[in-house]
């Protein structure tokens, strides 16, 4: 850890103001330029042809009459693309599901491309694509994947993690064991054991906004992508290894952003766009449509879960496991793994295991939705944390606070904790006036608690300071929840300047250097230690230029409050310069003046939240109703509040929504019934209830301002306090999300 | 693909007759254009109704009340004569969508698209309403209930035009009312719908009209359920009896959007809620 980056204390001037956002006035004016915004003269329309099946050979396809139809410029299939990724078969996946390759692995996997002059010739052309499949026995339950007599849908997947590797391929792609201490002798000792068997369905991060770019290559093997993107630069290094090109020379620029939330960490079909450009010499704009975007990009895994925890008569936990099947969908990821890791992060415990299994299945590659796994894991041990409390008869609050890992506890994934904020989430729980509110008929109160790592990572900032003391910011982190605000804070804040004199951008990737993406709640948390580190650069440069402009030495050089200050007897008539006057006089005293920062980012502290939760369960619809909801949460330090409260609503909401009602619903032939938001059933406004929040601010000793990531935890605990509040409210425990409707009137009806 | 503006029923239904194709009347377009942008349709001829004089317009009359079919649900909504009397009809219209979709889509179109689970279909049926059916030859006049025949088909011959739905007048000391179940609070559609319109006399149901939505191919009357409330005061065991008859007329399917066996229990319970609105509505006093 680098001594320039620990936490110091200090006191702050416009750090944690609410100040307005720098693109907000473009955003409600429709000026920002979102994915679909771009065009390039020339362009042609992108279109995909897709699986209708979950599993089918690909026997053979004609393009022959596509290619003749007049104004088709490049069709694009898997014979277009090589596999150049060197045995790396991450990578190779990565092409696969970008473009079968002789098979298609589930309903929605793209199978051709066409690029053409106009939107209508590109839709005739799919037409007259002909594929010839033979459907392929099909599985997409996470349990049924595992079954020994389930269709095994690679063959070149051996069980990783167990000793030996099996000999026989299987759809389980990893097993991971995470704990410490003998949970066997724990739960020999137990008073009670509660054991428990859950299922969570598939959900998607329902951005609004839909993947699209503009991909432009030229006849000399350089290129630029302009594409909404979470990460920009990995978008390009990926692309580049795929296609064969130069990194340097594929130059990718993002758009604002309209949602992430994971789902656009990865590349879907900007690998296609730059192909059938190369192929076309034309730019080809792809725009998905939202049945694209539910069939082929990736959602969060479906799992089965099942939890024991053994607690002695005091109400200690003394042992505690899980046993945690994630579908990853048509590859392998690590969403079992996260789950293992995540699942008792909020506990004290000396005996702990949990073992994670990833599974293949006939369903859309998973990616990352905010706190990838940890929701369904914590709906799952959550629940059981209700039922061992209820069993020694204690407070659900209680019973947490007295099982809360601390200072010094050794979590369960195998990292031993500095201060952190479970505790005083815990607290502020249970002195929150949500917690004395009246609750009706048929009404219930639940609580969760949530964990997540936080991300550091590569990050690179650059302060450039105009000829009139303004100030461009270049960070290399998307913006998708309000960072170029609390960055340009951080800036001002450095430099002693008003927050409107800084001007933040997301530099495109020829300007900047290697950025991670904007995942694992880092952008706040990486750039703004990148941006506090260009800007005291940048000030050591301003102070060598006022020290010529003094004609004295650099060491008689102060910086206070966004001037250089002359120090010493000898120079106490010399007045203040402001960085407007320095930066005026720069022509003259060595030219621009510049900050730079990179470096991989260490340190991103833990993040915990607990959540309250009231609601109005219809028995005789099964229709629930949040009626409060209450958000606490570890922020470290709110750089600005606005924002990091903005986090803890949205996870807030988009966990409701997961609760109650999204689910990827999928027919006997393997089909994804429902996609689009008519039938995948995000919250609307009036579903949800005001959101409150309260931001506790538990310093992180990593960060000089003490900022922990805040976007992601906020997902995590809504899953298991709407549970438990539905179990308060009607007395059901709901072992399946959604808790939907039909679900839930059909466990009153099996309990009456 | 041709885009028409007739001015008159009969140029609407001509057009529909003379066009070899696949032709569609629109009115406002929140069914059929989602469904060619989809491209489930790709229509030859597109007949727009709303330069019609005839199908525009609310009309209060001595038999009730004259909907045009180009009229836009909000319209229905500001409508103040026809709130206070069909409260049920215009409270399903005002389901439909949102602000945004109910300033275009109209109830002939809702009734029209044919689907089981059209908020505005069981309202109308319970209502009585009847629809003014306009051909290039005739002009018949049809019970809202015998013109949807399964989802997506109608009893209209291929140039056949709804220009109108007709409301009747009514007593007084009657209501009617609508209630659907669907999982958000808004901007989805219907599992279960039930719609109900009654009239008393000093306090006991004289007459009563019943119908359910998404719970069978088309939304359907349940003359069983009206008989076990007419002659009571809506007590429990005449609601129960009522709920029951609800719950068997149902012959719904398992589907993305709810189960068999919820929704012949819903189908039931929202009767019985609507069935309480209604007599409230109509003055009475249970
Ligand atoms: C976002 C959204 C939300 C929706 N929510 C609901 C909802 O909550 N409840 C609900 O019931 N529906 C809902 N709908 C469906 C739709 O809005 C309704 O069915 C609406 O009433 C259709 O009316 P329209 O005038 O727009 O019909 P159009 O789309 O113009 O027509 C629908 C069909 O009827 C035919 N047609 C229309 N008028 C006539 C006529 N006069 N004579 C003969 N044929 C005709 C058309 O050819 C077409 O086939 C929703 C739609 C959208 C887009």
């Amino acid at each position: 850890m680098r001594q320039d980056t620990k936490f110091t204390n200090q006191n702050f001037r416009v750090i944690g103001s609410r100040v307005n956002r720098p693109d907000g006035m473009d955003k409600v004016t429709g000026r920002a330029r979102y994915g679909a915004d771009y065009d390039a003269p020339g362009q042609l329309v992108g279109l995909f042809l897709r699986s209708p099946h979950a599993h089918a050979r690909i026997v053979s396809m004609d393009i022959s009459r596509a290619e003749k139809l007049a104004g088709v410029k490049a069709i694009i299939t898997a014979d277009d693309l090589p596999d150049l990724t060197n045995g790396n078969r991450e990578m190779l996946d990565i092409l696969e599901n970008s473009m079968a390759r002789g098979r298609a692995l589930y309903d929605g996997h793209a199978v051709a491309a066409v690029a053409a002059s106009d939107v209508k010739t590109a839709r005739k052309a799919l037409k007259l694509i002909k594929v010839e499949y033979e459907q392929l026995p099909h599985v997409t339950d996470v349990d049924e994947a595992m079954q020994p007599d389930a269709p095994v849908i690679h063959d070149w997947i051996f069980t990783q993690g167990v000793n030996p590797t099996p000999k026989k391929p299987s759809n389980v792609c990893n097993r991971t064991e995470m704990g410490h201490g003998d949970v066997d002798a724990g739960f020999a000792r137990a008073a009670h054991i509660i054991e428990k068997s859950y299922k969570t369905e598939q959900t998607h991060q329902g951005y609004i906004e839909p993947h699209a770019c503009v991909a432009s290559m030229g006849p000399d093997g350089s290129g630029e992508l302009w594409v909404t993107t979470q990460g920009h630069f990995a978008y390009r290094n990926v692309c580049a290894e795929l296609l064969g090109l130069d990194i340097a020379k594929l130059k990718v620029t993002s758009s604002e952003i309209g949602g992430g939330f994971g789902g656009k960490t990865h590349v879907w079909a900007e690998p296609i766009a730059l192909a059938l450009s190369r192929k076309a010499n034309r730019p080809v704009k792809v725009v998905m449509t939202r049945d694209e975007v539910f069939r082929a990009t990736g959602p969060a895994s479906s799992t089965s879960i099942d939890v024991k925890i053994g607690v002695t008569k005091k109400g200690r936990i003394i042992a505690a496991s899980a046993e945690l099947r994630y579908a990853d969908g048509a590859f392998p990821g690590p969403w079992a793994i996260l789950g293992a890791m995540t699942s008792f992060a909020c506990y004290d415990l000396k005996n702990v295991k949990t073992v994670g299994y990833d599974v293949i299945c006939n369903r859309p590659k998973v990616a990352a939705y905010r706190a990838p796994s940890a929701p369904m894991a914590a709906f799952a041990i959550e629940s059981t944390v209700d039922l061992a409390a209820a069993a020694v008869g204690m407070d659900a609050v209680d019973f947490r606070i007295k099982n809360a890992a601390k200072k010094g506890t050794l979590s369960s994934y195998g990292v031993t904790y500095g201060p952190i904020g479970i505790g005083p989430t815990l607290d502020a729980a249970k002195n929150h006036p949500h917690m004395k509110a009246k609750l009706k008929k048929n009404q219930g109160r639940g609580m969760a608690c949530g964990f997540w790592f936080n991300f550091g990572g590569q990050t690179c900032s650059t302060i450039n300071i105009a000829a009139d003391g303004t100030v461009n910011l270049s960070v290399g982190t998307i913006d998708v929840g309000g960072s170029r605000a609390s960055l340009s804070l951080i800036a001002a804040e450095e430099l002693g300047i008003p927050y409107e004199h800084v001007k933040a951008s997301v530099a495109d990737t020829a300007s900047l250097g290697h950025n991670d993406m904007t995942d694992g709640s880092r952008g706040t948390f990486s750039s703004g230690m990148a941006t506090i580190v260009a800007a005291r650069r940048a000030i050591e440069v301003m102070k060598e230029r006022a020290a010529a402009m003094w004609d004295i030495p650099v060491d008689k050089v102060d910086w206070k409050d966004g001037h250089a200050v002359a120090k010493g007897k000898k120079n106490s008539k010399l007045a203040p310069l402001s960085l407007k006057e320095i930066a005026e006089n720069s022509p003259n005293t060595g030219g621009p003046i510049a900050g730079h920062n990179e470096f991989v980012a260490d340190g991103a502290g833990v993040s915990f939240a607990s959540h309250l939760c009231d609601v109005e369960v219809d028995p005789e619809t099964g229709a629930t109703r949040i009626v409060r909801y209450t958000v606490i949460q570890d922020a470290g330090k709110a750089i600005h509040p606005d924002y990091v409260e903005g986090q803890f609503q949205g996870g807030a909401a988009q966990g409701i929504g997961w609760a109650l009602n999204e689910e990827y619903i999928y027919g006997e032939d393997g089909r994804l019934q429902n996609p689009g938001f008519l039938d995948y059933r995000i919250p609307v406004c009036s579903d949800l209830p005001f959101i409150d929040t309260q931001i506790l601010e538990i310093p992180n000793p990593d960060h000089p301002y003490g900022v922990r990531g805040v976007g992601e935890t906020s997902i995590v605990p809504p899953l298991a306090a709407i549970g438990n509040a539905i179990s308060n409210a009607v007395g059901l425990r709901m072992t399946h999300v959604p808790m939907s409707p039909p679900r839930i009137l059909a466990a009153l009806e099996a309990g009456e | 693909m041709r885009y028409e503006t007739p001015e008159t029923t009969r140029d609407a239904a001509a057009l529909l007759a003379a066009e070899k194709g696949e032709a569609y009347i629109l009115a406002g377009g929140t069914d059929l254009l989602v469904r060619m942008k989809a491209g489930l349709l790709e229509p030859d001829l597109l007949v727009d109704i709303k330069q019609v004089p005839a199908m525009n317009g609310i009309q209060q009359t001595a038999a009730g009340f004259r909907i045009g079919a180009a009229v836009p649900a909000v319209e229905l909504g500001e409508h103040r004569a026809l709130g206070r009397t069909w409260p049920g009809v215009v409270e399903a219209a005002k389901l439909i969508g949102s602000d945004q979709v109910q300033g275009r889509c109209t109830i002939a179109g809702n009734l029209c698209n044919a689907s089981p689970a059209a908020d505005t279909v069981p309202a109308l049926m319970a209502a009585g309403a009847k629809a003014v059916v306009v051909g290039p030859e005739r002009r018949r006049t049809v019970p809202v209930e015998k013109l949807p025949r399964g989802p997506g088909t109608m009893a209209l011959a291929k140039s056949e035009v709804v220009e109108a739905i007709l409301l009747p007048q009514r007593p007084a000391k009657s209501g009617d009312a609508y209630l659907r179940f669907i999982p958000r609070t808004e901007m989805d559609i219907a599992v279960v719908g039930a719609a109900v319109n009654l009239t008393l006399e000093r306090g006991v149901v004289k007459t009563a009209r019943i119908a359910l939505g998404a719970v069978a191919p088309t939304a359907v009357l349940v003359p069983r359920a009206a008989r076990a409330i007419i002659g009571t005061r809506l007590d429990d065991a005449a609601l129960e009896k009522m709920a029951a008859a609800c719950s068997a007329a149902c012959n719904p399917i398992d589907d993305k959007r709810g189960t068999i066996a919820y929704r012949v229990k819903v189908a039931g319970v929202l009767a019985r809620r609507a069935a309480c609105i209604a007599y409230e509505r109509a003055g009475g006093k249970r």
